[in-house]
Order: structure tokens, then C-alpha cells, then sequence
């Protein structure tokens, strides 16, 4: 008989679903089906069960080649690069729990280590925003529950967030919104025509780097008052059109994306439309929300937040907590030469950062942390294998609307596997040992 | 364990009764006790010895408070203390990190404290953060005035209903209290809208806040909870506000507590301060504190907290969601907020209580004066609503206030408009000093008594929790208020749970720190339990078996206070 296990959370994306389904074989061991998930979380599922994934930590050799090592052997490296290092660099986090990020954090005081999430190459520009001018927002529920105006600004949910639509936003009927769709009207800006534009009931297409522009249109267009005949590439006449259509509503939310994050103004997009929001709330009720990608990258951020008071960039080499985006972010930090070890977590700066940043790990004491075979984990000087949370072991996640869900464990890692958490405590006890501390 | 006496001591302990005499403390196995045999001695000679006090209301855990701390990098400026031995780093000034919370209390000779505004969906970032504070016992207080379950039941008067909801809530979040905030109000913001005045008709629930407050009233009786209904009202900080406040008190007559702990009231009204305005708009503000106290004062089943203006730059936070945006209106400072599905809201905007500006002179006036007024130390505690009117940190400069006029005299000069202040207030006029047995009836047994927790903890009677704080203070001699603030500020031995924590002002230990909870079983109810079914199924965003707090990642160490509330 195969058993089913239910309301399992998907380790994926922000959009954190907990509706997950999955039927395990007999004996309990093995993933049969997964059921609710989107293709791409899916996949997440059916890829920890992999025959070839690496099942215990390599070593690099002088020949660039890698050997199978011990844990312990792992443990001892990994301690022994912290201790040893001035300023090392703890990235990542964002797709672990929060328990692994609290005592990877320790580490971190204890070792003066920067402490850095991948909001550093995605959404840091929103915090810095945040910091700024401040952010109304909401839970998910409220959006499914009371939105009649829903806007995804320079994002595509139907890609990114394959379940968001239907789960949170355009779909789903709840207590006011009890015909769904049709009690909404959606508004998507995107230079690109995408499959969730197609969505749209109404679509701006921006022109590229011109959101800013756009934005400021908008509450302009707010309060009546005038616009030249074009702006950011869209006729004045579908601006006033659209601010209309979001005052009319009772209860909107913006989503935005990378789209406006990563493009030119970066952080003073999101002022912008953060303002935007603010003078929404003069007459009708709005939110915004960050489409975060990671499926615990805010976590991350709140487990620095309420344990060092910042949210991502937390440099504690001075033996107490700083925070200087532009400075003690991972990529600046790399380039200018200022870290001399580099520790990886849960994330892949092997993929994700420019080249100059990715040459640097390479030459120094590295470590990857990752279930997988990465790019980063070809390039550290060490990679240790662990657990798939949310897979293999439960533990605290938070979705993009910040509501904390814990994961849950639907099978048993392969043997003699270890945690994210497992692994960082036998480091943080060796660490204390080195140090005499213990 | 180790036997500690702590010897010759002036010992301030309402609980027995006992007024500045010189006695000894004696600790065994975490409990105070009548004697011990071979114990380790402190000399606590020409010092005041105290139990650990009791926070009733303060933020200092979860979503909103953390959503300060990220959006307020500025507030770290300046703080920060590094890792020492014993003690992980420490920084943050309004909305310290949750190590600094542990310390700070811990400094202030605080052993007890409860986070005033959990949003249940949220619990378990409540949690996590109290589990990262070190030191102190903790306990959270999920809110339930605006959610929908109690709106719901409360209209259709069920009662029975709406007691085993509570009981579950409480269960699956692991809370400790029934918390209201803006009643009806902070759902109607749900819409942009507010409920200002107790009738004020919540849109689309049918129901107004008094329908809310004493069904919640009723609730708790019913359950036999440890502490009361504990509300902040409608109305808050605004000029005039003091009618609605007595509208709101009015609503605790003819009911009376019934629980086997020992609590007498059936309302808490906290931050009373916040709800204490006289005027019609900023230019005629004034304080009303005096009607508020009275009423306070001739009703023994109401008790209060202060919510004293500390005169800082800090955060303000609440589940008040429509004040904050109308505070973000008035200063124009950045404003988050966070409204929670089927359940609450919440904001944040900093705020500066500035001694330039009149209105921050008054406030302080105000606070100071519910406190001078207050007839019964018992039933009125010292609180900022941390950070809401000032940072926890600054209870030794409330002291030093409540003590010594002419501290008070001194800051009254130091105020820009302090012409007005005088007018708009009685402060001036009034002469009271408190001494410190009645700063250990408004920090240590009478929030111990409103908490219903007054058999473990707030006294030094053989049996209770052995925490114990000294401070170097002689009352005996004659202070500067300076000296007041500053012994205050740094006990110089502290006990949890008969653990040295702070010897000889340095930490040496960070305890094991519990996270309270009350356990209410109630009769097995099959509609309430179709009807959470129901509402996780089709309007909630994570699934029921998803919301509960289960496990030691959350909760390391809990202390479950059970209840029978069986009929
Ligand atoms: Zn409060």
C-alpha cells in the first residue's frame, strides 16, 4: 500500500504552497507522485530522489579534480577556514531553514564573519526602498479575500510563481471576492508581452528602464493632474485610464518583480511605486508585496533582522553588526578583495554572480553547501551534500508575505546524510573548540 | 542545585507585606525558601532587594516588531555592544535585537515578560524570536478583537462557541491571553475605514466594538483564564479621546472575575495614557488623565498600564492599523503596514516625542499623572507600550519621575512650550512621591496579580520562583534624582528561576528561559470545529494541519498553565 502524505510545503519559490500531496511507495522510502505542485516544484520533489546525487562531501584536489571525503574531514575544513579567516563570507540562505540560518549566524559572531542572502543580487534593492519610505502591505489571504485591482509589475508569475495567480491573486474566490476572477480587474506593466500579461485586462507596455517615469505618471495622474502626451512609451490617455481603474477598487495590490528591482533606478523604482501605493491608500485600500523568488530567502531576512537588526549585508567582522549595501554586499565585498574565505549555503552565486565575483571564490578557502551538483560547488574548494529541507527534514520557512509556515519531512535522507542545521552545529561546536571556548 | 542567600538586604516585597525592612532571601532548587543550609552568601548590605519584576505589555516579538527593526537601519546607530563571554551581541535603541531584549530586561532587573500583540497566523515568529531572547520567561497575547471567528460568533451571542475558539487559538499558537486592539476597528480598516466610538457599526460583521469588548469579557470568565481581557481601545491618541476611553471602561461594570488564580479584574486597559486626551484638535490638546484615573479608581475589577512618554525618538507599532496611517499622515515619516488575513493588522511609523513640541509635554504629563493620581499602585503598572510611547529601557528615568518631583520640576522647565504643558495639564500641582514599595506593587506584585500568575511569580514568599533582583540603592539615604535613574538602570545581582544570571553586574549565565502558555480544555464543541475546517478550506491561505506551532524549534522549554473550563 503507498501512503499519501498531505499539506506538504513546496521548497520552492516564495509562493510557499502547503497544499502539496505526496504518495510515497511502501516502504515509505521512495516518491512515487506529487500531486497540487506546479511543474517546476515538481520536478524539485522527484530531483531529490536522484540515483546520482551526491551523497558525501568532496574535496578538490591540486589537480582541480574532486575526492570523496568524511563528514568529519568536512566538519574539520570548514572550521578550520572560519577560524583561520579574517573576514570570511557566509552567502546564501535563502533556500534553508531558519534554524540552519540561526546557527550558521552564530558562526558568523563568533568568526566575524559578513553574512549575506541572495536579496544582495534580487530584491536588496527593495529593502533599501523599504528603509526609505516604509511598506504597506498584507497577507495573501487578504488579497484573495478583498482584492478587486490586481497589478504585477515587472514580473511573470505565470513562470516564476507558476501557483500564484490561482492560489492568491486573479483565481481564487474568497469571502468578498466570491466571483474570482470576475470581481477583478488586472493590470500587468512588462516591456515584454508574457504569458502573464496575456492575463491582463489591462497592459502596459513599458519602455525598457522606464518604470520610474511610469510610476510617477501614475500619481500624477491620481490627482488629475496633467501628463505630457507620452510617457515611458504609454499615451497619457492609458495613464489617466489606469489610475481610474486602480482608485475605483476597494482593495489592490501591487506585485513587483526583478523587472523593476534589477533595471536601471533599481531601488528608486521601488520608492516610486511603494509612493504610488501610499497615495493609493487617500482612496481606496492598497498594498504592495515583493514577488520574493527563493522559497526562505525572506526568512533569511528576518532571522538577521531580529537577530542583528538588518536584513541582508550583515557585516559582523568588527565584532558587532553593520550594514552598508554597496559595501558589505557579497558581489562588492569580492571584487574589492575583502573577504578571504567564502562559505556557501542553499543558494548558487556560481550561476547567479558576474563572472569577476565567481573568479574570486574559485582562488580562495571555499566551501558549497548544497544538495546538489551546482556550478558553485565545481568551483569551491569543498562541497558537502545535505538534506533537501522541505523534502528530507522539516523546519521554518517564511512566504513573500512574510506568514511563516513550517516544512515538513515526507521521506528519510540517504543515509548517514546530514542537515543544513546537522552539519553548521558540528561546525559551530568545533569552532568553539578551536577557539577554546567550549 | 546551589543554595544562595542573598543577606541584609532592604526588602520591598508587597507580596508579604514587607517595607524596606533588612531581612535574607534564601534560594534552593529555583524556588525561594524558608532557610537554606550551605549556601553561597551574597552581601546585599545598604541594597534594595526586590522580586524580578513583570512586563504586562510590551512589543517585542514577532512580524511588526521585526518589520522596525528592518526598516529602520538608523535605529541601530550608535548601540551596538559586542560579544562578550556569556552574552551574544547586543544592538538596537527602540527595537533592540531580540538578544538585547533579554539583556536589557534582564539589566533592569525585569524576569518577566509578555509580548502584547501575537497575530495568530504569525505565532510562530512570535515564537522563534522569544526563543532567541535569552534570559527572561515569555509569554504572547494572540489578538482576537477583529477577528473573524469572534466577530462571528459574538454576533449570533455564542457564547460557548466563541470560549472554545479561544481555547483552540490559544492551544494551536501557544498564546497566553485574550489581547484586543481597535476592536471592530482594525477590521474595518480592512477597508481602508475605522470604528472611532464603541457603537460605531463594524462593515459587513453587523456588530459594534461594546458587542466585541464584553463578549470577549464574558468569554474569559467563562474560561476561568489567568489574566483578563486585555484591551486597547478605540479612539487612540487623539484629542478627546477620553469619552470613548470611559465608554470602553463602563463596559467591565457588573462583571465580576472568576478563575482560581487569584485575578480580581475582568478588564485590562493598557497604554491608558494613549486614551487619556481631553481638547477637540492638536491646538487645544489637553490632559484628561483625571477622569480616567477616578473612574479607574472607584472600579476594582478594572486594572491599567501607563504607556509613560519617554520624551525619545522611537517606533511606534500596533495592531491599530488605521492609527498608524493616520500617525504616517500627521508626521509624515515612512509607514509600514501588515494586515493579516481573517485576523488583524498591524503598522509602523517612527515617531519622535520631541520636549520642543507641546503635545509630547503633555503626553508625558499625562502618563505621569494616571500614575501620580492612581490610588491603588496594585492595579496600575509601569509600561512605555515599548516602543510605542518610549523604549522598555528608559522604566529607570519613569522611576526617577515617579519619585522625586523635583525630577519632575526639571523636566518641566527643560520643555519649550512648558507654559503650556503646565496648562493643559495638573502635572505641576502635584506633590506625590512613590516610594519604592509602591514601585514594587506597580512592577512586581500587581502585575504578577493581573497576570494571574502571582503564585510563581512578583513576591519572595517561600515557594515562588526565586527571582530576585538587587539593586545598589540605599533607601535609607538621601538621592539626587540622578542617582535614582542610575541605581535603577543596573542590578547588581540577578536571580531567574534560582539562577545567577548577573553577578556583580556581569552576566555569568543566560538561564532557561520558559515560554508561557495557557492550556483551556473546554467541552468537546463539533460546531467549532467544522467551522475552522471551514474557513481554513475556503479562506485562509495555509491549510489547517499548517497553522499550529508544534515542536522544539519553536519552543524549546514551554510552560503550559492549564485551565479547566469544562461546564
Ligand atoms: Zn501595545
Amino acid at each position: 500500500m503507498t501512503k499519501t502524505v498531505t499539506d506538504v510545503i513546496c521548497p520552492f519559490c516564495g509562493t510557499l504552497c502547503d497544499d502539496i500531496e505526496v504518495v510515497l511507495s511502501d516502504d515509505g522510502k521512495k516518491i512515487l507522485e506529487v500531486m497540487n505542485a506546479c511543474a517546476i516544484g515538481n520536478e524539485k520533489f522527484h530531483h531529490s530522489q536522484a540515483a546520482d546525487r551526491p551523497k558525501r562531501p568532496r574535496m578538490q584536489q591540486p589537480d582541480g579534480s574532486y575526492k570523496e571525503v568524511s563528514y568529519d574531514e568536512a566538519i574539520e575544513y570548514t572550521a578550520q577556514m572560519f577560524v583561520k579567516a579574517k573576514k570570511p563570507l557566509m552567502y546564501g540562505w535563502s533556500s534553508t531553514n531558519c534554524e540552519a540560518q540561526s546557527v550558521g549566524h552564530e558562526i558568523g559572531e563568533l568568526c566575524g564573519a559578513v553574512v549575506d542572502n541572495t536579496a544582495t543580487v534580487c530584491h536588496g534593492p527593495s529593502l533599501i526602498a523599504i528603509q526609505d519610505v516604509g511598506i504597506p502591505s498584507c497577507t495573501l489571504g487578504e488579497i484573495k479575500n478583498r482584492a478587486d485591482r490586481i497589478i504585477y509589475w515587472g514580473c511573470n508569475p505565470a513562470h516564476a510563481h507558476p501557483r500564484h495567480m490561482s492560489r492568491y491573486s486573479i483565481f481564487p474566490r474568497g469571502f468578498f471576492t466570491g466571483k474570482g476572477q470576475q470581481s477583478r480587474k488586472v493590470i500587468v506593466v512588462d516591456p515584454r508581452p508574457t504569458d502573464t500579461s496575456n492575463m491582463a485586462d489591462y497592459y502596459y507596455q513599458v519602455e525598457q528602464g522606464r518604470d520610474y517615469e511610469l510610476l510617477q505618471a501614475f500619481r500624477t495622474a491620481l490627482h488629475g493632474h496633467w501628463l505630457p502626451d507620452m510617457v515611458a512609451g504609454i499615451p497619457k490617455e492609458k495613464i489617466y485610464e489606469g489610475a481610474e481603474v486602480m482608485k475605483s477598487g476597494r482593495f489592490g495590490i501591487i506585485f513587483f518583480g526583478m523587472g523593476v528591482t534589477q533595471t536601471l533606478s533599481k531601488n528608486h523604482n521601488i520608492d516610486a511605486a511603494i509612493m504610488l501605493t501610499k497615495d493609493l491608500n487617500e482612496f481606496s485600500k492598497f498594498s504592495i508585496m515583493p514577488m520574493r523568488g527563493h522559497y526562505n530567502v525572506t526568512g533569511s531576512g528576518e532571522v538577521l533582522g531580529w537577530q542583528f537588526g538588518f536584513a541582508y549585508g550583515v557585516d559582523l567582522s568588527r565584532g558587532f553588526a553593520r550594514y552598508n549595501p554597496g559595501e558589505t554586499t557579497s558581489n562588492d565585498l569580492l571584487r574589492r578583495g575583502e573577504v578571504d574565505a567564502v562559505f556557501v549555503i542553499a543558494s548558487d552565486p556560481g550561476a547567479h554572480f558576474p563572472i569577476s565575483s565567481v573568479k574570486k571564490i574559485a582562488k580562495l578557502p571555499s566551501v558549497a553547501v548544497d544538495p546538489h551538483f551546482t556550478p558553485t560547488t565545481e568551483i569551491c574548494k569543498l562541497h558537502v551534500p545535505v538534506a533537501f529541507v522541505g523534502i528530507e527534514c522539516g523546519g521554518n520557512a517564511y512566504r513573500m508575505d512574510n506568514v511563516p509556515i513550517d516544512t515538513r519531512k515526507v521521506v528519510d535522507p540517504p543515509e548517514g546524510m546530514l542537515t543544513d542545521e546537522q552539519f553548521l552545529e558540528k561546525v559551530l561546536h568545533r569552532v568553539k573548540e578551536i577557539k577554546g571556548a567550549a | 542545585m546551589a543554595e544562595y542567600l542573598i543577606k541584609n538586604g532592604f526588602v520591598f516585597d508587597p507580596a508579604q507585606k514587607i517595607k524596606g525592612d533588612v531581612a535574607d532571601v534564601a534560594i534552593k532548587d529555583g524556588k525561594i525558601v524558608k532557610s537554606v543550609e550551605k549556601p553561597k552568601v551574597i552581601d546585599a548590605k545598604g541594597m534594595t532587594v526586590m522580586a524580578g519584576a513583570l512586563e504586562v505589555h510590551a512589543h517585542v516579538a514577532g512580524p511588526k516588531v521585526n518589520i522596525g527593526r528592518i526598516f529602520r537601519p538608523e535605529d541601530k546607530l550608535f548601540t551596538y555592544r559586542p560579544t562578550e563571554k556569556n552574552h551574544r551581541m547586543e544592538g538596537g535603541f527602540s527595537i533592540p535585537t531580540t538578544y538585547k531584549t533579554g539583556y536589557a530586561y534582564a539589566r533592569l532587573g525585569y524576569t518577566t515578560v509578555m509580548e502584547a500583540a501575537m497575530p495568530p497566523l504569525f505565532a510562530r515568529h512570535v515564537h522563534e524570536e522569544m526563543r532567541d531572547t535569552p534570559i527572561i520567561d515569555e509569554g504572547a497575547y494572540p489578538v482576537f478583537g477583529n477577528n473573524w471567528f469572534v466577530l462571528e460568533y459574538l454576533k449570533n451571542k455564542e457564547l460557548e462557541n466563541v470560549a472554545a475558539y479561544i481555547a483552540w487559538l490559544l492551544r494551536v499558537t501557544k498564546g497566553f491571553a485574550i489581547k484586543v486592539v481597535n476592536p471592530g476597528g482594525t477590521e474595518a480598516w480592512g477597508w481602508g475605514l475605522n470604528c472611532l466610538q464603541v457603537k460605531d457599526p463594524v462593515p459587513y460583521f453587523d456588530i459594534t466594538p461594546e458587542e466585541i469588548i464584553t463578549g470577549l469579557i464574558e468569554a474569559n470568565e467563562y474560561l476561568g483564564l489567568p489574566h483578563s481581557m486585555h484591551i486597547h481601545g478605540n479612539n487612540l491618541g487623539n484629542p478627546g479621546n477620553y469619552t470613548t476611553t470611559l465608554d470602553t471602561l463602563k463596559l467591565a461594570a457588573g462583571h465580576k472575575a472568576k478563575n482560581k488564580f487569584g485575578r480580581e479584574q475582568v478588564m485590562h486597559h493598557t497604554h491608558i495614557q494613549f486614551h487619556s486626551y481631553g481638547g477637540t484638535k492638536w491646538a487645544d490638546f489637553e490632559s484628561k488623565a483625571r477622569p480616567i484615573v477616578d473612574y479607574v479608581n472607584k472600579h476594582k475589577n478594572i486594572t491599567i498600564d501607563v504607556g509613560f512618554v519617554t520624551l525619545d525618538e522611537t517606533t511606534t507599532m500596533t495592531a491599530d492599523g488605521p492609527f498608524e496611517h493616520h500617525l504616517t499622515e500627521l508626521n509624515h515619516l515612512k509607514w509600514a503596514n501588515a494586515d493579516v488575513e481573517l485576523e488583524t493588522a498591524a503598522g509602523v511609523v517612527p515617531y519622535i516625542y520631541s520636549p520642543d513640541i507641546f503635545v509630547s509635554g503633555i503626553q508625558w504629563a499625562v502618563g505621569l499623572e494616571i500614575a501620580l493620581l492612581s490610588k491603588d499602585p496594585m492595579r496600575c503598572y509601569i509600561t512605555t507600550d515599548h516602543p510605542n510611547a518610549g523604549p522598555f529601557t528608559r522604566y529607570p528615568r519613569i522611576i526617577k519621575w515617579l519619585m522625586s518631583q523635583k525630577a519632575r520640576e526639571e523636566q518641566i522647565k527643560a520643555f519649550k512650550a512648558n507654559d503650556k504643558v503646565v496648562n493643559a495639564s495638573e502635572i505641576a500641582s502635584i506633590d506625590r512621591e512613590l516610594n519604592l514599595y509602591e514601585i514594587a506593587q506597580m512592577t512586581r506584585a500587581g502585575p504578577a496579580k493581573c497576570l494571574g500568575l502571582a503564585s510563581m511569580y512578583g513576591g519572595l514568599k517561600p515557594g515562588q520562583d526565586a527571582d530576585v533582583a538587587v539593586y545598589d540603592f540605599n533607601p535609607d539615604k538621601e538621592h539626587k534624582p540622578m542617582e535614582i535613574e542610575e541605581a535603577f538602570s543596573e542590578v547588581k545581582y540577578l536571580f531567574k528561576t534560582g539562577v545567577p544570571i548577573i553577578m556583580d553586574h556581569k552576566f555569568v549565565s543566560e538561564g532557561r528561559k520558559r515560554t508561557l502558555w495557557v492550556d483551556a480544555k473546554v467541552n468537546e464543541n463539533p460546531q467549532v470545529v467544522r467551522d475552522v475546517k471551514e474557513k481554513f478550506l475556503k479562506y485562509y491561505t495555509v491549510t489547517e494541519k499548517n497553522y499550529e506551532v508544534v515542536g522544539k524549534h519553536f519552543i524549546p522549554n514551554p510552560y503550559a498553565i492549564e485551565v479547566d473550563a469544562t461546564h
